[in-house]
């Protein structure tokens, strides 16, 4: 694993991509902080962060594209399936590396309260919780960049199925306000989630069976909820929406509360999607 | 060492890799020979842990491939047929990087990297970018890799393809000079190349194991009769006269040469044909006639090669004839 890490960082660091990377979040949040703490004389950094947070839609599929897609298409991918280390160590060495490259700049960032501070009133407690709660935020989109780095080796695709996903993301909780409560929409739009499902273990498992019967067991299960107890759907649907935005939970940290659900929430997306990073690694050896 | 157990790859309906079984001992260089598509990269894939069979079981020296991979792993060296390099880095990098991961350190680690790049002759290139480095270089890189961590196994696909003569006599010697130190394995479609390094020849064509033995030895044992070729002023009727009192002899063939001579091919199912060629002179010797010639023709491996892949050998001259036809319909 240490071996992977050494050697992801050493070419983050001599590629442009760690100093895009940095150049950008810092860029952004200079700007947040511009016009939030010197022009408007707030002094919560936290809104800066809120407002930044924006930029990983850009960012983090610049990262994660070529992660894994790269591999895939020099065919490096076989160095690694054939050294002595098992996939879950290289999946973990590739995301710590990548975890390095976001810390330095939130580093020089997390000295800006600090920097305030000095010069008026600040509350630190809330400023470092956000920070600390931007840096999950960070951790848990770099955990699905990786996995959609996994699903291709193209890396523009990885790209842009990144900032697709992630701005689907952000904009979740607006969308939500927008869709249908009613019992049948939730149902409708259920049924277009378990298609997609479907299609999507279709394509990880090659095996038609198994996602013909994942959507069917899904569907029973859907059509029994509505037919027993309808009133159980009714709104259901924003109401997940929202559940599942990863941006929304920040807010939180920003209103000042340390919210450890969300902290949880943030490292099982990590956990979740590193995991199916090395399934899809591991999938390969398979076909 | 490696043992290899009823293992079949299949890719959706098509079969790559058909009940494949076979065990190699220690020491020695062992040659993968087979036509394109017959398996060979897919079998090697299998050994070597990089895709799992759908069934069968893989053993290196005790370790299983699937159930403990590290251990096994550490005793193989793996060039894949297209060499797994990170074209922006040096080679001295990209050494440092696989020994690392095979549990490489310190000052053992620099003394690996160091060894292995003179093995390889790639001293003068360690700080070159490798997308830079010509397609020999590369592939010597490739086998650099292979090489650290002193596995006990070496296992290199098509590590001859693309290369210019020159490159390939070079990358053959290299191999010859591996397999003094470790077992090596190596696959290739080209026969005079097996014949020229290996110890042992495994042949494999449509998935399946169809030989496995000495060059010298498949030779010997799967080849129809020798044959021997002669040339003499004598009458048809006069040599067949003369052949009639030499013992195994099976089969003769005439066919009329330049000025009269006559070009005899007999067959001969002595096992060793010098015996025969000695007691054909003796008798020509006799009758006081001359031979121009006389030549033993021994059965080489691209006969064996032939004979076994037959099949798929008569497919492949049908796809030329047929191309040739359409080139010349298309003139």
């Amino acid at each position: 694993m240490i071996a992977v890490l050494e050697h992801e960082l050493k070419s983050y660091f001599h590629t442009l991509t760690a100093y895009v990377f940095g150049a950008f979040l810092l860029c952004f949040i200079g700007i947040g902080a511009m016009i939030y703490n010197l022009q408007a004389a707030v002094s919560n950094f936290e809104f800066v962060l809120s407002f930044a947070s924006l930029i990983f839609v850009v960012i983090v599929p610049i990262l994660t594209m070529r992660v894994i897609a790269e591999e895939r298409k020099q065919k490096t991918d076989q160095l690694l399936y054939s050294l002595p280390i098992s996939t879950t160590h290289v999946i973990l060495g590739k995301y710590l590396a990548l975890l390095v490259v976001y810390l330095v700049p939130l580093l020089i960032i997390s000295l800006y309260p600090l920097v305030f501070s000095r010069y008026g009133e600040v509350y630190l407690p809330t400023s470092y919780g956000s920070i600390f709660a931007f840096f999950l935020l960070g951790a848990a989109l770099i955990a699905v960049g990786i996995f959609l780095s996994s699903l291709t080796d193209n890396q523009g695709f990885a790209a842009g199925l990144g900032i697709a996903v992630i701005l689907l993301n952000y904009y979740s909780v607006t969308l939500s306000e927008h869709i249908s409560a009613t019992a049948f929409g939730t149902v409708v739009a259920l049924m277009v989630v378990i298609v997609v499902i479907g299609v999507l273990v279709q394509y990880m498992t090659k095996n038609e069976n198994l996602a013909y019967g994942v959507a069917a067991v899904l569907l029973v299960l859907l059509l029994a909820v509505n037919w027993i107890d309808s009133s159980l759907l009714e709104g259901l649907l924003p109401k997940i929406m929202t559940k599942l935005s990863l941006f929304e939970r920040l807010n939180v940290f920003v209103n000042g509360m340390f919210d450890w659900t969300g902290v949880v929430y943030y490292l099982s997306v990590a956990v979740l999607f590193l995991f199916l990073s090395v399934q899809s690694l591991e999938k390969r050896r398979y076909n | 060492m490696i043992t290899v157990e009823h293992i079949t790859k299949c890719y959706g309906d098509f079969v790559a890799v058909d009940d494949l079984s076979f065990t190699i001992p220690e020491g020695h260089v062992y040659g993968f020979l087979g036509p394109n598509g017959a398996g060979k990269s897919t079998t090697m894939n299998i050994i070597t842990g990089c895709l799992s069979a759908t069934e069968g079981t893989v053993n290196i020296d005790g370790y299983d491939i699937l159930e403990q991979p590290n251990q096994a792993k550490r005793l193989i060296g793996y060039l894949p047929e297209q060499p797994p390099l990170y074209l922006n880095e040096t080679p001295l990098e990209y050494l440092h990087f696989v020994g690392r991961a095979k549990g490489l350190r310190g000052e053992e680690l620099k003394q690996q990297i160091w060894e292995v790049l003179e093995q390889t002759g790639l001293e003068h290139r360690k700080h070159c970018r490798i997308g830079a480095l010509s397609k020999g270089y590369k592939q010597r890189v490739g086998i650099a890799q292979a090489l650290l961590g002193n596995p006990r196994v070496i296992i290199l696909d098509e590590p001859t393809v693309g290369l210019d003569p020159l490159q390939i006599i070079e990358i053959r010697d290299l191999i010859r000079e591996l397999g003094q130190k470790h077992t090596v394995i190596f696959s290739s479609h080209i026969l005079s190349e097996v014949q020229a390094i290996c110890d042992r020849v495994l042949i494999i064509s449509k998935g399946k194991l169809i030989a496995f033995d000495e060059p010298s030895k498949l030779e010997q044992q799967l080849l129809s009769p020798n044959e021997i070729q002669l040339v003499c002023e004598a009458e048809q009727e006069t040599v067949s006269q003369i052949l009639s009192g030499v013992a195994n002899v099976t089969r003769v063939q005439f066919s009329q040469g330049e000025h009269n001579r006559t070009i005899v091919q007999l067959q001969s199912d002595a096992t060793d044909i010098y015996t025969v060629s000695k007691e054909i002179f003796l008798s020509f010797a006799k009758a006081q006639l001359p031979l121009l010639e006389l030549s033993v023709r021994k059965a080489n491996l691209e006969d064996i090669f032939l004979e076994l892949t037959e099949e798929k050998e008569t497919q492949t001259v049908e796809e030329r004839e047929e191309e040739n036809h359409d080139r010349s319909a298309g003139a």
